[in-house]
C-alpha cells in the first residue's frame, strides 16, 4: 500500500475518488450520521407532538408527587405518602436484594452441583446431569410461577403454619424468623466485624510473606475465621450483650380472624421473595453448575499429576494448583450470569415482588411518563451491566496467564 | 544330578480363571461406581433417596393418580380428601387453544399448514447431509415467511376475500410463541450479521454505532424492552399510525436478539484465521464479495451451535409476552386457570407440568441438536 502511494504521490490522481477506500468509509460513515440523526428527529417530534396530545408534561418533577400506593417488603422507610421517587428507589433497593440473595444462593448450588458433575460416583453423577437438564430448559418464568402459585400455594394457610426448631415458621404469608433487635452499642459489633475482617487480611498477607520468605506455614485461614467470629462475639458480651432476639407471635386462641402471626412481630420475608429467590437462583444454578464443570475440566490432568509429583497432597493440589486455574476460566462466564441473574429479577413484575420494574411499572400506569421511567429501568440496568463488565476487564488483565 | 526331579517345568497354561466376580459385570461396576469406599456408599444412599423422593410423587402425580378423561372438573376433584393426581382431561379439553390460541376453528387448517410447512423445510435444513440446502435455505428463509404471513394474517383484494383476515389478537399459544421466536431468529440473523461486522469495521463512527448499539440490548433486561415496545414505540411514530401488538412486540424482540446474534456471529468472524481475509484480498475480491463469498459462509457454519443456543433462549424468552398481555403457550395455559368448568386443585400443577413438557421438549431437542452440530463441525484434534 506504502509502496504504491510513494509512487503516485507525483502522478496524476487516480482513476476516480469512488474507489478509494478512505473516501468510501468517510462517504458510509458521513450517511450513518445522517441516518442516525435523521431518525433521532423524526422520533423525537413525533414524541412531542404525541405528549402534547396525550397532556402529558415530560420532565422529572413527578418524581416530587405523593405515590399513593404501598408495598409489601420495603428496605428504607416507605408509606403511602412518600414520593414516586421514593417508591422507585425502594424498588431498586429490592432488586439489589433479591439480586444479592439470588447470586448467593446460585453461587452455592451451582458449585456444589458443578461438583457432582464431576463425581466418579454414578448416582450423583446422574442426578447432578439430570437437574442441569432439566431446569435449564424450562423457561424461568415457569419456574416462577411453579414456585409463586403451585409450591407456595400448597403450603398452609394464614391460620396454620409449619415449623423449624420453633424458630423458622412458613406459611401462606412467608416465611417468619426471629428478628434481630439493636440495642444500645450494638453498632460496636459490627465495627469490630469490620476491624476482624481487617485483622484478617493483614494476617493473611504477612502469612504468606513469611512463608514465601522463610517456608513455615502459618494457620491464616483459620487464624482469620477465629478473628471474623471471635472478634464481634466477645465485643457483643463486652458490651452487655445489645441484640436481642424478637420472635414471630403466633395466636391461637380467641377469634378466628385473629388468630394467625402477630404483625410487625418478628422477621418476615414475603412470599414472593422466597418465590422468586428460589426459581432465579435454581435456574441460574444450572448454568453456574456447567460453567463450574468445564472450568475444571479445562485444567489439565497433568497439572494435578505435576502436583502430586511435587509431594503435594489432595488438598493442597485442589486449592494451590487446580482452583486458581479454573477460577481464570470460571469467573468471567460466572459474572456474566450474576449479571443475568440481576437482569432476570425483573420477571419479578409476573408476581408482583416490588422490583424495580414493578414499582415503576404501578408509577407509569399512574403518571403514564413512560419515556421517564423506562428511562430510568435502562439507566439502572445499564449502569449495572457496565460495572460488571469493567470488573470482568479489569480482572481478566490481572489474571491474565503471564506468558514468559 | 540328584535333584534334577525337583525342578518343575509347565507345560502346558494354567487354566485361565474368571475374573473375581466383584470386580466384574454389575456388581463390580456397582462396587467401582458406587460403594467403592464408606463416603462414596454415603453418597449413593443419599443420591438415590433424593431421586426416590422426587421421582415417586411425580409419577404418582402424572400417572398413578391422574385422570385421563372427563368432560368437566368434576373428573378431576380428589376423591377422599387427597390432593389428587394430575387433570390430563382439562390439558386435552384446552389443548386447541393451547396450540393455537383462539384462532377461529374454522380457519385453523392454515396455522397446520403453516406449522407443516415449517417442519417440511426445517428437517432437511437442519440435516448435514439432505441435499439443497442453498434452495432449502432460500425457501425457509424467504419464502416461507412470506407464504405464512399471508396465511395466518389473511389476503384480501379489494372486496375478493381469498383468505378472511385473523386479527393477530386472537392468535395465542404455541403459535404465538413460534412466531415470535422464529420471527426473532430469523430477523435478528441478518441485522446481527451486520451490525457484527459494524463491530469489527475499521471505520470509527460505524464500529461505535455497532458497539453502542450491541450493548445497550445486551445490558438491558428483556421485559424492559418489551415494556418499551409497546408503551413507547406507539409515541414514536406520527399521529395516526398504529402498530399491532404483535408487530411492536416482534420489533423489540428481533432488536434485542439481534445484539446477541451480532456476538455470537462476531465469534465465527474472529475464528476465522486472517490468511483467508488476505488470501481474498489478494484474489482481488472486493470487501462484501469477500465476506459473501469467502468469510461468512465459513463464519456462520462455525457459529451454528451459538445460533441455536441464541434461540433456545429467546424460546424460553417468548413466555415474557404473556406480561404485556399477550397470550402465549404460558400466557395460555395461566389464563385457562381461571375457567370455572375445569377449576380443581390439581389444575395449576397440571397445567404447569404440561407446559413444562413442551418446553422442555423443544428445547432439550434443540440443545441435542446444537451439540450434535459442535461434534460435526469440530475438525481440529479432540483431547
Amino acid at each position: 500500500m506504502s509502496v504504491m502511494e510513494q509512487d503516485s504521490a507525483g502522478a496524476p490522481a487516480r482513476a476516480s475518488l469512488l474507489n478509494d477506500p478512505k473516501v468510501r468509509g468517510i462517504f458510509y460513515q458521513i450517511v450513518l450520521v445522517v441516518a442516525i440523526t435523521a431518525l433521532g428527529y423524526v422520533i423525537v417530534t413525533n414524541t412531542i407532538a404525541n405528549l402534547e396530545r396525550q397532556n402529558i408534561a415530560s420532565g422529572w418533577s413527578f418524581l416530587e408527587n405523593t405515590a399513593g400506593f404501598g408495598t409489601n417488603q420495603s428496605l428504607v422507610s416507605y408509606s403511602e405518602t412518600s414520593t414516586y421517587g421514593r417508591a422507585i428507589f425502594v424498588g431498586f433497593l429490592n432488586t439489589l436484594l433479591v439480586a444479592a440473595v439470588g447470586i448467593f444462593f446460585a453461587t452455592v448450588i451451582g458449585f456444589i452441583i458443578g461438583i457432582a458433575r464431576l463425581s466418579n460416583n454414578w448416582v450423583i453423577n446422574r442426578l447432578a446431569y439430570c437437574y442441569v437438564e432439566l431446569v435449564r430448559n424450562i423457561p424461568l418464568l415457569l419456574q416462577i410461577f411453579f414456585w409463586y402459585f403451585a409450591v407456595l400455594r400448597s403450603i398452609p394457610g394464614k391460620r396454620e403454619k409449619w415449623s423449624l426448631f420453633d424458630t423458622f415458621h412458613l406459611n401462606i404469608g412467608g416465611l417468619r424468623l426471629p428478628k434481630p433487635i439493636m440495642g444500645t452499642g450494638s453498632e460496636w459489633v459490627g465495627y469490630a466485624f469490620l476491624i476482624g475482617i481487617a485483622i484478617a487480611i493483614f494476617v493473611a498477607r504477612w502469612a504468606r510473606k513469611r512463608q514465601e520468605a522463610t517456608g513455615q506455614p502459618f494457620p491464616a485461614f483459620l487464624t482469620g475465621v477465629g478473628l471474623i467470629i471471635g472478634l464481634p462475639i466477645l465485643t457483643y458480651f463486652v458490651m452487655g450483650m445489645p441484640i436481642g432476639l424478637e420472635f414471630p407471635n403466633f395466636v391461637e386462641t380467641g377469634p378466628i380472624l385473629r388468630q394467625g402471626f402477630e404483625l410487625n412481630v418478628g422477621l418476615n420475608i414475603i412470599p414472593e421473595f422466597l418465590a422468586l429467590t428460589a426459581a432465579l437462583s435454581i435456574y441460574t444454578a444450572s448454568f453456574i453448575a456447567e460453567i463450574v464443570r468445564a472450568g475444571i475440566q479445562a485444567v489439565s490432568h497433568g497439572q494435578t499429576e505435576a502436583a502430586h509429583a511435587l509431594g503435594l497432597r489432595n488438598g493442597p493440589t485442589l486449592r494451590l494448583v487446580v482452583i486458581p486455574q479454573a477460577m481464570r476460566v470460571i469467573i468471567p462466564p460466572l459474572t456474566s450470569q450474576y449479571l443475568n441473574l440481576t437482569k432476570n429479577s425483573s420477571l419479578a413484575v409476573a408476581i408482583a415482588y416490588p422490583d424495580l420494574v414493578s414499582m415503576g411499572g404501578t408509577v407509569l400506569n399512574q403518571t403514564g411518563q413512560a419515556i421517564e421511567i423506562i428511562g430510568i429501568w435502562m439507566a439502572v440496568y445499564l449502569s449495572l451491566s457496565l460495572i460488571t463488565s469493567a470488573f470482568m476487564n479489569w480482572y481478566n488483565q490481572r489474571m491474565a496467564l503471564v506468558e514468559r | 544330578m540328584a535333584n534334577t526331579d525337583l525342578f518343575h517345568i509347565r507345560t502346558e497354561e494354567a487354566p485361565r480363571l474368571p475374573a473375581p466376580i466383584s470386580t466384574t459385570g454389575v456388581i463390580g461396576w456397582m462396587r467401582q461406581n458406587l460403594f467403592s469406599s464408606v463416603g462414596n456408599t454415603v453418597l449413593t444412599v443419599i443420591g438415590i433417596l433424593i431421586a426416590y423422593s422426587l421421582i415417586e410423587p411425580l409419577i404418582k402425580f402424572a400417572l398413578i393418580d391422574a385422570v385421563w378423561s372427563g368432560s368437566n372438573r368434576e373428573a378431576c376433584l380428589p376423591q377422599d380428601g387427597g390432593h389428587g393426581g394430575a387433570c390430563w382431561a382439562y390439558v386435552e379439553a384446552f389443548f386447541p387453544q393451547f396450540i393455537y390460541g383462539r384462532y377461529p376453528s374454522e380457519e385453523i387448517w392454515r396455522v397446520n399448514i403453516v406449522y407443516f410447512l415449517f417442519a417440511a423445510l426445517l428437517v432437511p435444513l437442519a440435516m448435514p447431509s439432505a441435499p439443497f440446502k442453498k434452495l432449502n435455505a432460500i425457501l425457509f428463509l424467504v419464502v416461507f415467511p412470506i407464504v405464512s404471513y399471508y396465511l395466518l394474517t389473511g389476503l384480501v383484494f379489494g372486496d375478493w376475500v381469498i383468505l378472511p383476515i385473523v386479527e393477530t389478537a386472537v392468535w395465542g399459544g404455541l403459535l404465538v410463541t413460534l412466531v415470535i421466536a422464529v420471527t426473532g431468529i430469523v430477523a435478528s440473523l441478518p441485522l446481527g450479521i451486520a451490525l457484527a461486522l459494524g463491530r469489527r469495521s475499521k471505520m470509527p463512527i460505524i464500529k461505535l454505532v455497532s458497539i453502542i448499539f450491541i450493548e445497550f440490548w445486551r445490558g438491558v433486561p428483556l421485559i424492559t424492552v418489551l415494556f418499551m415496545s409497546s408503551v413507547m414505540l406507539p409515541l414514536f411514530l406520527p399521529e395516526g399510525v398504529t402498530f399491532d401488538k404483535l408487530l411492536r412486540v416482534l420489533i423489540g424482540v428481533t432488536l434485542f436478539s439481534a445484539a446477541y446474534m451480532a456476538e455470537v456471529v462476531r465469534g465465527g468472524l474472529q475464528a476465522i484465521p486472517k490468511g483467508q481475509y488476505e488470501g481474498a484480498m489478494a484474489l482481488g475480491l472486493r470487501f462484501w464479495p469477500m465476506m459473501y463469498l469467502i468469510i461468512l459462509p465459513q463464519a456462520l457454519k462455525l457459529v451454528i451451535p451459538g445460533i441455536v443456543n441464541t434461540f433456545i433462549g429467546l424460546f424460553k424468552d417468548t413466555t415474557l409476552v404473556l406480561i404485556v398481555g399477550m397470550y402465549d403457550l404460558l400466557g395460555m395455559i395461566q389464563s385457562s386457570f381461571t375457567d370455572p368448568t375445569w377449576s380443581t386443585p390439581s389444575t395449576g400443577h397440571t397445567g404447569y407440568l404440561f407446559a413444562a413438557l413442551v418446553f422442555w421438549t423443544f428445547c432439550f431437542g434443540m440443545s441435542r441438536y446444537s451439540i450434535f452440530m459442535e461434534r460435526k463441525l469440530h475438525t481440529g484434534h479432540k483431547r
